[in-house]
């Protein structure tokens, strides 16, 4: 047999090629990536909430609890704490994944136009890599809370439902990102999303005190922030008041950001993307 | 490729007519006709900017067409895009590798984007590996590797799903020629077993050597079309006579010898003598005492063609 008989011999029939669905083909690649580069992801997936937990939650939180906790709500400030930073650890992953990488599949690599090349379309493209980002997202909630429970700062069982809550925040925040990454000509836009958008809803969304120690107005402003709305739920789920009506408002809140952000990254990926 | 896949009339494997495409005010594709036929190797020739790119990008469904119309393998681009696509290899003209990733997961995670179950796919990526002599670096980065290794895995990658058509665009562009002979000679074999190739190349070597038949683009317009032999037959002599003068010369000497060949090309560092007989015109230009520096006769090709129809050189 010939090479070339034996190339075209070999060929997938159609009618038997498996039937996976476009966009989890997409999220595959996604997959086999991280397990050739996972280890550069270790520090950011476990050590950090190690890191913060111990350094501020018992450090810090050991001088706060001297003093009076009633600002927190009568409970260790670790307790406060934990929660927030879980919400914001997973905004913090959402959003990462969601600059770099798009960057990367758009102009470093290109991997989003050799998906293209093959039957799979721009949505195929979007919903993988979405789905992806949720689930290094979820790895890393699923981490944090392990590492919550390890610290004894998970008081209820609640705590179950901060899980899809804290992966709720982290897409909220990917798919909006997603959308404005590909409209990018170079990271430089990232340096600025950062400093000027992640890094102050990290520090006042009520992440490490509570909201009303802020001046009336910014309190307003801080109760209106995504990020709020994810650590809000978290903090009533892990600490046993999940606080119904509050709760259905804060993940609507994150929901249609989740479906307006989708919305927008059909639209930016489409345009960048078929030209 | 059973026939009631193709076009019904033509049994071309694609049919453009007047195929356009626009980015804003710019017209890349100006309304262009072409018929490739399903085993032939077909090519685009062209200088940078001709519309050879935005072309190919329409025919493999990546880009939608302005105007006009498109038939590929018998199906409508704007309609039917991923199931033209799962035919198409595409081999684009920058490598969309995964640097980070081994030379095998490249080819393993291409085939499962056309959906190939995995046994079948992990057989057809050995296959490919030794068509593309990378077996030996199969389980290595694709970083570290060179330009022809990096060209010949894309062009085995494009072939994963053992496609209809092929699509090469520039595929040798910024190869040594040891590399660019070695990814010919693959060409030829895919060609030897019917797979429909197009290319574009702005190598003249290269469109001689692989295509059946090709058209000569340029401003978004096909300039000539045919195969190589009826082209230079058509637009060009049998032989060229190359002369160098002191370079400030030419003009004038391409005046006084314009009677002696069908054609004077006068270029900024020679003279071209188009004639069907190369020695009795050399000949003829030494008696009127004319000695140029340097003198060759060769054969007509389609640099030839390209310059005749446009007054420029493919490469500039």
């Amino acid at each position: 047999m010939s090479f070339t008989t034996s190339l075209r011999g070999a060929g997938a029939n159609p009618s038997r090629r498996a039937r996976m669905p476009p966009a989890l083909r997409a999220y595959q690649y996604n997959l086999l990536a991280y397990k050739r580069t996972w280890r550069g992801s270790l520090t950011t997936t476990f050590l950090y909430p190690v890191l913060y937990l111990a350094a501020i939650g018992v450090g810090l939180g050991h001088l706060i609890d001297h003093g009076s906790n009633q600002a927190v709500g009568g409970v260790p400030y670790l307790w406060f704490l934990a929660p927030g930073l879980l919400a914001g650890t997973a905004m913090q992953i959402g959003a990462n994944e969601s600059t770099y990488p798009v960057m990367a599949g758009i102009k470093w690599l290109k991997t989003y136009f050799a998906m293209l090349a093959t039957p799979l379309e721009v949505t195929d493209v979007l919903y993988g890599h979405l789905l992806w980002i949720l689930t290094r997202v979820a790895l890393a909630s699923g981490v944090f809370l392990a590492v919550m429970t390890a610290f004894h700062t998970v008081p209820s069982l609640w705590a179950v439902a901060a899980f899809p809550a804290a992966v709720l925040t982290g897409a909220a925040f990917a798919a909006p990102v997603m959308a404005f990454s590909a409209t990018r000509e170079t990271d430089q836009s990232f340096v600025v999303l950062y400093r000027f958008g992640i890094v102050p809803l990290f520090l006042f969304s009520g992440t490490f005190f509570p909201i009303v120690q802020l001046p009336g107005w910014l309190q307003v402003v801080a109760r209106c922030t995504p990020l709020y709305q994810g650590v809000s739920l978290c903090r009533g789920l892990v600490l046993g008041h999940p606080g119904g009506w509050d709760a259905l408002g804060h993940s609507g809140y994150l929901l249609v950001m989740l479906l307006g952000g989708i919305l927008a990254a059909r639209a930016t990926y489409r345009g960048r993307l078929v030209q | 490729m059973s026939g009631s896949e193709l076009d019904a009339e033509t049994g071309a494997a694609v049919q453009a007519r007047g195929l356009t495409k626009r980015f804003g005010e710019f017209t890349a594709v100006d309304g262009v006709d072409f018929d490739i036929q399903a085993g032939e190797a077909f090519g685009f020739l062209g200088p940078n900017g001709a519309g050879k790119t935005s072309t190919m990008r329409m025919i493999a469904c990546l880009s939608p067409i302005s105007g006009g119309s498109l038939q590929v393998l018998g199906l409508d681009p704007m309609r039917d895009g991923p199931r033209i696509r799962s035919r198409i290899g595409l081999v684009p003209q920058e490598d969309t590798l995964d640097l980070e990733l081994t030379v095998r997961d490249n080819l393993y995670l291409y085939g499962r984007y056309f959906g190939l179950p995995k046994k079948q796919l992990r057989e057809r990526v050995d296959q490919l590996l030794e068509f593309a002599r990378l077996t030996e670096r199969a389980d290595e980065r694709v970083d570290p590797l060179s330009g022809g290794m990096r060209r010949r895995l894309t062009i085995a990658r494009a072939l994963v799903s053992s496609p209809d058509l092929v699509i090469l665009d520039e595929p040798t562009t910024g190869l040594d020629p040891q590399a660019r002979h070695l990814l010919w000679d693959r060409l030829y074999r895919l060609k030897r077993e019917g797979v429909t190739l197009v290319i574009t190349t702005h190598y003249m070597d290269e469109a001689e050597q692989l295509c059946d038949r090709l058209v000569v683009m340029d401003a978004g317009r096909i300039a000539a079309a045919g195969s190589p032999r009826e082209l230079i037959e058509q637009w060009s002599t049998r032989e060229v006579v190359e002369l160098r003068f002191e370079p400030e010369g030419h003009q004038a000497h391409g005046d006084r010898l314009a009677d002696l060949a069908e054609r004077v090309e006068v270029l900024p560092d020679r003279l071209l003598l188009y004639t069907d007989e190369g020695d009795a015109t050399l000949d003829a230009v030494r008696s009127r005492g004319k000695s140029p520096i340097a003198a060759l006769v060769r054969r007509s090709t389609l640099e030839d063609v390209f310059l005749h129809l446009t007054g420029r050189s493919l490469v500039e």
